[in-house]
Parts: structure tokens; sequence; C-alpha cells
């Protein structure tokens, strides 16, 4: 027998035409598990910033005027950041609902309806997020 | 597995707009013209309705057929025709090189297993005419093409051997004393989806970590070990011993519950479901409270 042809690329992600409700869970999941994961090292890096303000004297800490308030609600007032901060809530929440599907999957209940249940994870995410904005959106200056 | 190794030009072949016509103009290179006109005229001749497939074609020792490409046939339809059929009347009518396994033709032996516009399928158990035209048949993906849509399956079939897939008794007593061994018919019901398996090689195709990970078992094999793990007749020491293969680092526990194995299954066995039962069971045999 020769050598037979590798069909490379065209089995993998040039396929996602195709892809089933079960791949596409999978393929989210492993998406917002590590937007999650790169979010709480932001997160914790941010956090971490507040120790040199805490230098400050407790007067400007409490008048909010340190260098980790100001630069914070600096964030907090650009458009792009409350957008951002919705799209952490959307990640969060379908890897949360994807997460409780995959524990009943593992406990074997109701394997037969797990493409209903991750469609009704995706509907609950868009609901839940677009539930959110107005409160994401409060006081925001472009 | 090495699919790394991209080959560009195959993934646009299929959307090629030049390989749209009744023809493929490689082949008339080929066989030095004559064959697709027979093609056209053919197609042209026959009466009533037809069906357009798109079959994948490659074989390394023909010049002209190195570079995979797909060929156009147009098959008379008939009632109750399959994917199956289509290729057969085309391989006896049109092109005798057109190269592809089948033998029973009743869902049974497992060889034709196909890749049916983007699904894994049985060639002899899909109706062509549930499927959108033109219908796209391409060999098994994550597997080496041996030719047109032959797959190599050694390597699914070393997955299947791994497991050690037949009936295990502690000890087997002397010739004399052998007797008729019986299941329950609780147990049976148990492990009667699993026995269904026709080795086909869909479900491991199907599965990306199996494609991914070439010491996984896949869902055939772990599926074959549920079939024998869960029946009552064999040993306590044997289910452990199959459950030390199972739980391996690419036993089980690769299995990232995707479900793209069971949604192909052409036997209807829950595949992930039987994984994600041994998975419990491999949890159940470590778990101690002390």
């Amino acid at each position: 027998m020769s050598q037979s042809y590798n069909r490379g690329l065209i089995e993998d992600f040039g396929r996602w035409k195709e892809f089933s409700a079960g791949m596409w869970a999978w393929i989210f999941h492993k998406f917002t598990g590590w937007m999650l994961i790169g979010y709480l090292f932001t997160h914790i890096a941010v956090l971490s910033t507040s120790i040199s303000a805490a230098g400050e004297s407790t007067d400007v800490i409490e008048a909010q005027n340190d260098i980790y308030s100001t630069t914070l609600q600096g964030l907090e007032g650009l458009f792009l950041i409350r957008l951002l901060e919705i799209g952490l809530l959307a990640v969060a929440v379908f890897h949360i609902l994807n997460g409780l599907r995959l524990l009943m999957v593992d406990l074997g209940i109701g394997l037969e309806s797990q493409d209903k249940s991750f469609y009704a994870s995706l509907v609950l995410t868009g609901a839940i997020t677009v539930a959110s904005v107005p409160t994401f959106l409060t006081g925001v200056g472009i | 597995m090495s699919t790394q190794q991209a080959e560009p030009e195959s993934q646009e072949a299929p959307e090629d707009p030049a390989m749209k016509g009744a023809e493929s103009p490689a082949a008339e290179e080929q066989k030095g013209g004559g064959m697709v006109d027979e093609h056209a005229e053919k197609a042209a001749e026959l009466e009533g309705e037809t069906v357009h497939i798109k079959v994948f074609r490659y074989d390394p020792e023909v010049e002209g057929k190195q570079e995979p490409r797909f060929d156009d046939f147009h098959v008379p339809f008939e009632k109750g025709m399959t994917v199956l059929d289509s290729v057969m009347y085309a391989r006896d009518e049109y092109d005798s090189s057109l190269t592809f396994r089948h033998s029973c033709r009743q869902a049974v032996c497992g060889s034709d297993a196909f890749f049916v516009n983007g699904k894994q399928r049985l060639g002899c158990k899909t109706q062509i005419s549930d499927l959108e035209q033109p219908v796209r048949i391409e060999p098994l993906p994550h597997q080496e093409v041996v030719k047109d849509l032959v797959v190599d399956m050694d390597h699914f079939y070393d997955q299947m051997h791994t497991v050690e897939p037949y009936f295990q008794d502690e000890d087997t007593p002397p010739v004399d004393d052998l007797e008729e061994q019986r299941q329950s018919q609780e147990n049976r019901e148990k492990i009667k989806m699993s026995s269904r398996c026709i080795w086909c090689g869909a479900c491991m195709s199907s599965c990306n970590i199996a494609a991914g990970d070439n010491e996984y078992l896949g869902p055939a094999a772990i599926n074959k070990a549920y079939k024998f793990a869960m029946d009552d007749r064999e040993g306590e020491e044997i289910k452990e011993h199959r459950l030390r293969i199972l739980e391996q680092e690419h036993g089980v526990w690769r299995c990232q519950t995707q479900f793209s194995c069971t949604e192909v299954c052409p036997k209807d066995i829950p595949l992930t479901e039987h994984i994600q039962e041994l998975k419990r069971e491999a949890v159940k045999k470590n778990l101690k409270f002390w």
C-alpha cells in the first residue's frame, strides 16, 4: 500500500457548519472557561494595585481621591468597559448553566435531551444578559 | 493521528466551482477524454428523476488522482434508493474505478460508513431522498484515506482489541463440567444496546477527542468493554481488570461528552451514556470511605 492522503484541516474547524449541539456546547464551554481564567488573573492584578494606593492618607481614600479609586472610576466611565462587563456576565452565566448541564450528564440524568438543555442554557444566557443591560449601562458617558 | 499536516488544496476542493458540472476535468485528462462525454451523455439520456452525488476521489497510485477531488455523478433515482445504491450505480455504470467497501447492504456488516453531507452515516442505511442535493460522499474523517472512500481501519481495530472484546472467565472448568452460562433477563436488557455494535467506525471518526489523541480508546471500544464489564456472568475480578484498562489516562476520562458518537451511531447505541456509566463505575471502585 502506498502512502495515504491526509485531509488535514478539512476534518476540523472548517466543518463548523456541520457541528452538532453537543459539539458547540463543548466549544463554548472551553471558550468561556478560558475567558473566565483570563478574567480571574486580570482581576487579581487589578485588585493588587490597591496595595500601592493604600499608602495614601485615610482622608484621601475616604474621599475616593486615591489613584486606585480614580483609575477604576475612570474605567467605569468608559462605554467599552461597560460592554466588556456585559460580555463577562454572559460568559459566566453560560459557563454556570452549561456546567450544571454537564453535571447532569455526569450523573447520567437526561442524556437523551442533552441538546435541548444546551439550547436552554443558551436562551437563558441570552435572556439574563439582555436583562442586565440597563443595569450595566446606567450613567455611562460615551 | 497526524491531522496537523494541513493540505490547503483539499479544503477548497468541495467549493471549487469548476467541479460543479456533471464531470470532472481531472478525469478527462486521465482517461483521454472519452469517459467524460460518456458521463454527460448518459446523464442526458436518463429519463425521470436523477440524484446528483459528489464523490471524493483519491488514489495515490494513479496519476491524475493523487490530488484529491470530487467527481459528480447523476444517478437515476429509484424509490427506496440508499446512498450505497447510488455509489454502486455510479461504479457499475460510469466509473468502475470508484472504490468503496460494502458487503451485506442491510446495516449489519458495518463496511460502508461514509461521511455523507457532513455526517458519518452508513451508506446502506441512509435514504438518499432524505438528503439535500448534491449529496456529498466522502471517506470517514480522521482516518487515513487509502483510496476513494476506503479508509485505513487498522487503528480502529487495534483500539477495539485493546479492551479484550471477548468473554472471559476466571478459570475455565474442565471440559466435562462445562455448562451453558445463563444470563438474567434484566442483565440482557442492560447490555442489549451495547451488543449492537457493528464495528463500522462511524463513532470513532466523529469523535474529535479521538482525532487529537491517538491513544484514546474511543467510543466503540469503550462500548465494547461496557458490554462485558456489565455482563453479570463475568466474575468480579475480570470486571475489575476491565475497569483498570478503562480508567487509564486514555480511557473513559478522555470523553468530554460532546455526544458526537451517540449522534452518528447507525445502530442507535447510547455511547455517551455507556461511557458515563463506566466513569461512575470507575469512581465507585476507587472511592473509599474510612
